[in-house]
């Protein structure tokens, strides 16, 4: 039971900084999808932390801003795939809102890697289990998040 | 009837009333600034929340990966905390009723249950909750399942974290929870069948005979299905029309099945009990006798006589027959067709108006201008039965599909068997019209195939057609050898594996090997199938007479556009979603929608009447019931904060929002039963003006603060 790809799961233990990563996850697809990864038993790193909404659409631009600025080091946007949304057209509504938060962070200094919007179905535990392994080893890579150090 | 729908009118109506009746409290939660603490009041009352937690250890799937008890001491620093418990099992009748004894005994206003997925047991403990004397909806789920014990089964130290925060997240959040009133709306009394395969067709039955009225949508021209192709069953060999046409004219016959054959899903609009579904009738160019009398032609109409098809001149090939015979341009498939009413296929006709002549004054049952039609109904619930299609096994170049004339196809092999088929029943090869001797059957083709070009899945119903295809060859041709190259044969359902020793005791040949590659003799046409012999562990190069491919099956062409029309999802390989594999078989995760046969995963005859019996019978259970309770999820608008600008009203992908004047001001208003509660509108506001039940933008915050800011006491 490993991580599903080349993904490399990064080391763990004291002493070594663990990311604080926030996953915003759509009721239908993602969350299902994450549920999926578990009834398989597909082992993932587990610093992302999961809230759920019915759909990516709810998502204000706001909330991603909001985790940064509460000191997250990613922030991960997950809905259905396009064409594929419980609710017609939710997730590519977040998209386009989530394009403005990438540009937004650009501009600030903040590296946009941070933040993340992928689409997972319901049927898709594997790439569910692959996406967050690349998140969390993205974000460890990129260190903690600027916002927080400058708080210190 | 009539009395019973006013009272469920009146009944919605105060459930609406208990609704208003709680809204004048919500301004004071809206009030408070979007980054509530979790400590803040957020309740309808004025009380401090108190939350009582409770943590599952699920056996050992939970508490085998974690710490429960690190978990339960780290639970009881974090605000609003009044209770914490843990138990071996919190779903079982033990577990909850320690929910319901802790509500009483502990005054609580919101619960949080640390188990499982909420998608699996929320409903449960919502009951739990609602038992114990709370609202049902003053609850929240942790989920250190799925989402934690399973995937991080060794990582004890990682996984007891994340549960403590899930449980401070869930926490936030139950501290912020209000009290919601399921909205009930009445069911209409009707039901659609897409697909009138033998699936669709159970389904239909099943419902009509349970009293409701059921329209059945077939995209073809007559209804039977893929099974109306096949000559033979497995294992019993009853003949496929001799036990399908009772059924397709009962079908016929029942008058509270609307019949709309060579249609199609147009538009979907609405929600479990009141779908609004457009039916694209395509332009046919024949009337029935009842479209006939309608446009005053009386004693009109087609009855079926076969007089233009006699004169049609133009010839096409014809699909049912997997073009091997030809058809006129106005047709039928077969000659038991239900309805038994002929086609104008448009593509080839000629507009020559011979048949018009033909089929007479009297009848006039032929208009060569017919256009689309487009008919409304409105039903409560539907099933979707849209079958399968052959995997175009000619992308496996390897075994020559469509290179070489011998090899055919299982279902080219069942219609060149069948005795209404091609040939008279007379199995010929294609290439010479010559009995065949030696018949090669290749399994899995294009199953179980891990190269990217077939599928990965087994198509579970080839092993036994091929074995009902040997046992057909060596019955009808005396002294024909089969070939069977096989991985493994899956003869897994009822009397299957019976059946299986049979065909090896009547001489067919087994041989376990994937089929490497095919060749073909240029002069006598016959092939080479060329394999590793796995048990004998050495090549194999067989000559035979003719190539039979069992290929892999896959959704229909139009299951696709069908599915988003109901917003059912898909598995990877196109296959339509159900709610649960195990425990929800036949639903979807679109309420009110249901699966039946082959569309859901690959099945044989009896699994697919099986799940069109078990679609039917959840798909009547709310019509039945007359009534649905809907989540009560929907957006509210904030007047003093709504500047009247509009944004939302086009997000919103069902029309349930419209600009209104209140109180001399523009505002929002949102039509409570169009709403479905996705959030889109909610997400944009710019003003922060659109409450959405459940999903509150202070509650959603407070989860972002409870896990990045911490909250311990």
């Amino acid at each position: 039971m490993s991580a599903p790809g080349n993904f490399k799961i990064p080391e763990r233990g004291p002493g070594i900084w663990q990311p604080k990563i926030i996953g915003l996850l759509c009721n239908w697809c993602s969350y299902a999808g994450a549920d999926l990864a578990g009834g398989g038993r597909i082992q993932y790193p587990p610093d992302v932390r999961v809230v759920r909404v019915m759909c990516t659409g709810r998502l204000d631009a706001l909330f991603v801003l909001k985790a940064f600025a509460d000191g997250a080091d990613g922030v991960l946007v997950s809905g259905c795939h396009f064409g594929d949304c419980h609710y017609l057209e939710g997730n590519y509504k977040a998209a386009k809102r989530m394009f403005m938060v990438k540009r937004l962070m650009k501009s600030i200094g903040l590296d946009d890697r941070r933040f993340r919007m992928t689409f997972v179905s319901a049927s898709e535990g594997a790439k569910w289990a692959a996406v967050i392994t690349d998140v969390v080893n993205t974000v460890t890579e990129l260190g903690p998040s600027p916002i927080t150090e400058f708080k210190k | 009837m009539v009395e019973k729908k006013k009272t469920t009118t009146k009944k919605t109506e105060t459930k609406k009333q208990d609704t208003k009746k709680a809204a004048p409290v919500k301004p004071e939660v809206k009030k408070q600034a979007p980054a509530a603490k979790p400590a803040a009041t957020g309740s309808t009352t004025q009380q401090k929340p108190r939350i009582g937690v409770f943590i599952c250890h699920c056996g050992t799937n939970i508490a085998g990966s974690m710490d429960i008890n690190a978990v339960q001491e780290y639970a009881k620093n974090i605000p609003n905390v009044a209770y914490i418990d843990n138990y071996k099992y919190m779903c079982s009748m033990p577990g909850q009723a320690v929910i319901n004894k802790a509500i009483h005994d502990n005054k609580l206003t919101g619960v949080v249950v640390a188990a499982c997925s909420p998608r699996l047991h929320e409903p449960t403990f919502r009951t739990a909750t609602k038992e114990g004397g709370l609202n049902p909806f003053r609850f929240e789920m942790a989920n250190i399942r799925e989402q934690n014990s399973w995937v991080h089964m060794h990582d004890q130290e990682g996984s007891t974290d994340k549960a403590k925060d899930a449980i401070r997240i869930a926490v936030a959040k139950a501290s912020l929870l209000q009290d919601l009133f399921p909205k009930t709306v009445p069911v209409e009394k009707a039901a659609m069948v897409v697909g009138a395969g033998v699936a669709g067709m159970q389904a239909a039955l099943d419902l009509s005979a349970a009293g409701i009225k059921t329209y059945l949508v077939e995209s073809d021209t007559s209804i039977g299905g893929r099974m109306s192709q096949l000559d033979k069953t497995f294992p019993t060999l009853d003949c496929s029309q001799c036990i399908l046409t009772p059924k397709m004219v009962d079908v016929g016959r029942e008058s509270l099945i609307e019949l709309y054959t060579y249609s199609e899903v147009h538009e979907v609009e609405g929600y479990i009990g009141n779908f609004d579904v457009t039916i694209r009738k395509k332009a046919r160019g024949v009337m029935t006798p009842k479209e006939a009398e309608a446009k005053g032609i009386v004693g009109g109409g087609c009855n079926g006589c076969g007089d233009c098809e006699t004169i049609c001149p133009v010839v096409k090939p014809n699909e049912f027959e997997m073009g091997m015979k030809p058809r006129k341009a106005i047709y039928i498939n077969h000659p038991q067709v239900v309805p038994l009413l002929y086609t104008i296929d448009f593509n080839s006709c000629v507009k020559c108006g011979l048949c018009v002549t033909a089929c007479g004054p009297e009848k006039k049952a032929i208009d060569l201008e017919s256009k689309d039609e487009f008919v409304k109904v409105k039903v409560g619930t539907a099933i979707l039965a849209t079958g399968y299609e052959l995997f175009p096994i000619e992308k496996k170049e390897e075994w020559g599909y469509k290179r070489f004339e011998n090899v055919i196809t299982g279902l080219e092999f069942e219609r060149l068997i069948c005795a209404s088929g091609p040939t008279g029943g007379h199995l010929v090869r294609p290439s010479d019209g010559e009995t065949p001797k030696r018949v090669a059957f290749v399994l899995c083709a294009g199953s179980r195939d891990n190269t990217g070009i077939g599928k990965p899945y087994c198509s579970r119903f080839c092993c036994m057609y091929s074995l009902k295809h040997a046992h057909q060859i060596i019955e009808k041709i005396p002294g024909c050898t089969p070939y069977i190259f096989y991985m493994d044969i899956r003869s897994f359902g009822k009397a299957y594996e019976e059946f299986y020793y049979r065909i090896q005791d009547e001489g067919a040949k087994f041989i376990r090997g994937r089929v490497a590659n095919i060749l073909e003799d240029s002069k006598t046409k016959k092939l080479h199938v060329m394999t590793d012999d796995t048990l004998l562990d050495r090549p194999v190069d067989i000559e035979v007479d003719m190539v039979v491919l069992a290929s892999a099956v896959q959704p229909s062409a139009d299951t696709n556009r069908t599915r988003k029309l109901f917003g059912v999802s898909c598995s990877m390989d196109g296959w339509l979603l159900e709610a649960h594999p195990k425990l929800n078989p036949c639903g979807t995760t679109t309420a009110g929608v249901f699966l039946a046969g082959v569309c859901q995963g690959p099945k044989d005859i009896p699994d697919t009447v099986a799940s069109a019996e078990g679609a039917a019978s959840a798909a009547s259970i709310p019509i039945h019931k007359g009534e649905v309770e809907l989540e009560p999820y929907f957006a509210t608008c904030i007047d003093e904060k709504c500047a009247g600008c509009g944004m939302c009203v086009n997000l919103c992908p069902y029309s349930a929002l419209a600009l209104v004047e209140k109180n001399g001001r523009t505002v929002m208003e949102v039509t409570e039963a169009k709403c479905k509660g996705c959030g889109t509108c909610g997400g944009f506001c710019p003003g922060g003006a659109i409450w959405m039940n459940h999903f509150a933008t202070p509650q959603i915050v407070a989860q972002i603060d409870a896990f990045l800011l911490g909250g311990e006491q």
